[in-house]
């Protein structure tokens, strides 16, 4: 395999709801600094029905070049099509480096395109460098459940591939009117060829936030004791208008859903206010929470490792501060809407 | 009649793991080997399909000797047959590596009983990518479905199945042909306490052990660490931050303290009244 063919720095570019999902963005600003260190220029793939007037977003997010697959043959993400697409334009235009978000459909998308190249393929990267004059892609992940950070090379094989996390690298401030060139091409995928079909999407419809999109998250751990005891997160949670997370100890003891958990197997989450109620501050638990602008945690052991990751904390019994807590916000609330009335 | 052969692997309880902090490695005598939880579930969903279709459920593992006890746990949970590669060729191989070594067993067991449907879970603890199973449904070329959650309808006669996939918001209905490769998530269901006849069938149970020789058209070159692409340069602990600020007093200075915190951000608490936004 001769190295010097592979060139540029891709992103699969993810598309929900007709819109460019974010961890895209925010691969584009990752995937700009190693191909400006490598001197190499930044693409995306862009994959779906009706999706080529999205290139122009992309350009003013830093990419220099769109390779556009439009078909109705890709109106739903499916394993099968979308990679075709990605491995036919890899093999025409070989990249050094591809990256993906990494959602259901990036992990699944990456590890077909990685066995059928092959090559290697990094999971859940949340640190990514480049070296220089190797074009060496030095991808680092949390590693044994958090316990351990590990930096994973693929020396002999090119694309290098690796899926990152959402919400940890940063989008670039886009550049309106930035230009850049646009390829249109087409995969040569029949429908017969695809052995699955997507007989519908269920969304849930929800007013409710998101754990990663919130600002405010209060998570709770198994310090509360059991389902009942929790119930003092969902009450500060709607009294703050924030949304409940949990440990992935509550998770599994059934207390709430999957949904719900904050770390390594689960979200990763970066509100503006983060509470962590009874949660010891176990090393998975960290990594997904860490990021938050503001981290307080309420704990009744002085020696919870939490206290060393939060900006402001508590020792004391959560079922006494916390209704508190809400009593007194509720009072402060009403008094600062009066005085502002 | 359905024949599911379930991928599991032992793995040591990374929630309880010792790290040695002079090395940064794993201290892996302090932590119990366990059947990786999330391939429970695929054990579990496959016996619960046999129940409902008729068949047999075969698991499959790759590991060093010891590993036989998460087969014995896979037979508890009701599988019918065990099968285990062990060799010194397998060691140190990445995912790419090891999709490569299950394919192949894979391949040994249809011949004794053709394979109709594959099922795994949805990662391992100690790997923690997902990237084997959907490996084996590439180089086995059936459609690999990823999170699924919800396996509505086998239909073997016919040759598909439907099943849910799940979505960061929502799930969506799919359609395969079978065979096809399954990744199963935790929320397909619950792993009951064994039975008693189970345990003592665990008890008594020893696997089929094949080593590389044992399997055919190997190309060791892409076994174990020869076969990985990738390698593991350098590992290091994560920077642990110095903690902030604790706020001291009785219970009502405390959360005075928090709330003159909170009271600085107010604009985020737009939502009064509290509407419940949880999801």
């Amino acid at each position: 395999m001769s190295f010097e063919e592979y060139s540029g720095i891709w992103v699969f570019i993810e598309v929900k709801d007709g819109e460019v999902v974010l961890v895209s963005l925010e691969l584009l600003g990752a995937g700009k600094e190693l191909a400006d260190k490598r001197g190499t220029e930044l693409a995306g793939v862009l994959i779906g029905e009706n999706v080529t007037h999205l290139a122009a977003s992309l350009f003013e997010y830093g990419a220099d070049t769109v390779y556009v697959y439009d078909d109705t043959i890709f109106k739903n993400y499916r394993t099968e099509s979308y990679m075709k697409a990605l491995l036919e334009c890899c093999q025409k235009y070989k990249p050094e480096v591809i990256l993906y978000g990494a959602t259901s459909t990036g992990k699944d998308l990456a590890s077909a395109v990685a066995t059928d190249l092959p090559t290697g393929l990094t999971a859940d990267s949340t640190i990514l460098d480049i070296e220089e004059d190797t074009g060496l892609l030095l991808a680092s992940r949390p590693a044994f459940g958090g316990n351990i950070m590990a930096t994973i090379l693929c020396k002999k094989y090119r694309p290098q591939m690796a899926t990152v996390r959402p919400k940890v690298m940063k989008a670039l401030t886009p550049e309106p009117g930035r230009k850049g060139q646009l390829i249109e091409e087409t995969a040569s995928i029949k429908e017969e060829d695809i052995r699955t079909k997507v007989l519908e999407i269920v969304q849930f419809t929800t007013q409710k936030v998101r754990i990663d999109e919130a600002d405010i998250v209060v998570a709770g751990g198994k310090g509360l004791g059991s389902e009942k005891g929790f119930q003092v997160v969902h009450d500060l949670a709607e009294t703050l208008g924030g949304a409940v997370g949990a440990s992935r100890d509550v998770v599994e003891a059934g207390w709430v859903e999957h949904h719900h958990q904050v770390g390594q197997t689960g979200l990763t989450v970066t509100p503006k206010i983060y509470f962590a109620i009874g949660i010891s501050g176990a090393i998975q638990h960290i990594v997904g929470m860490q990021n938050s602008g503001l981290i307080i945690a309420i704990n009744n052991d002085p020696e919870a490792p939490i206290f060393q990751s939060s900006h402001y904390g508590i020792v004391g019994d959560a079922f006494e501060i916390v209704p508190l807590l809400i009593q007194q916000f509720k009072q402060a609330f009403n008094q600062e809407v009066v005085d502002h009335v | 009649m359905l024949h599911i052969v379930a991928c599991i692997k032992q793995v040591p309880d990374t929630k309880i793991i010792k790290m040695n902090p002079k090395t940064n490695t794993m201290d892996r005598a302090s932590a119990p080997a366990i059947l990786n939880p999330y391939d429970a579930h695929a054990v579990e969903e496959a016996v619960r399909l046999k129940k409902r279709y008729g068949g047999t459920v075969s698991v499959l593992t790759m590991g060093p000797p010891p590993a036989v006890k998460a087969i014995k746990k896979c037979i508890e949970i009701g599988a019918d047959e065990g099968y285990m590669i062990s060799d010194r060729a397998f060691a140190g191989a990445d995912t790419l590596a090891t999709s490569y070594a299950l394919t192949k067993a894979i391949e040994k067991i249809s011949q004794i009983k053709p394979v109709d449907l594959i099922i795994c879970g949805k990662m391992t603890i100690d790997g923690d990518t997902g990237q084997v199973g959907p490996g084996i449904a590439r180089r086995l070329d059936m459609p690999p479905l990823t999170s699924v959650n919800k396996i509505k309808e086998i239909n073997v006669e016919e040759g598909y199945a439907i099943v849910h996939r799940k979505l960061e918001d929502g799930y969506e209905v799919i359609q395969s042909t079978m065979p096809c490769l399954m990744s199963v998530e935790k929320e397909i269901n619950e792993v009951p306490y064994s039975s008693m006849t189970n345990m003592l069938k665990a008890a008594r149970y020893q696997p089929v052990i094949w080593a590389v020789a044992d399997l055919e058209d190997v190309e060791r070159t892409q076994l174990g660490l020869k076969g990985s692409p990738t390698i593991v340069s350098k590992v290091w602990a994560p920077t642990k931050p110095s903690g902030g600020e604790m706020l001291e007093g009785d219970a009502a200075v405390q959360t005075e303290k928090l709330l003159n915190l909170l009271l600085e951000k107010k604009e985020l608490f737009a939502v009064k009244g509290g509407s419940a936004v949880e999801l």
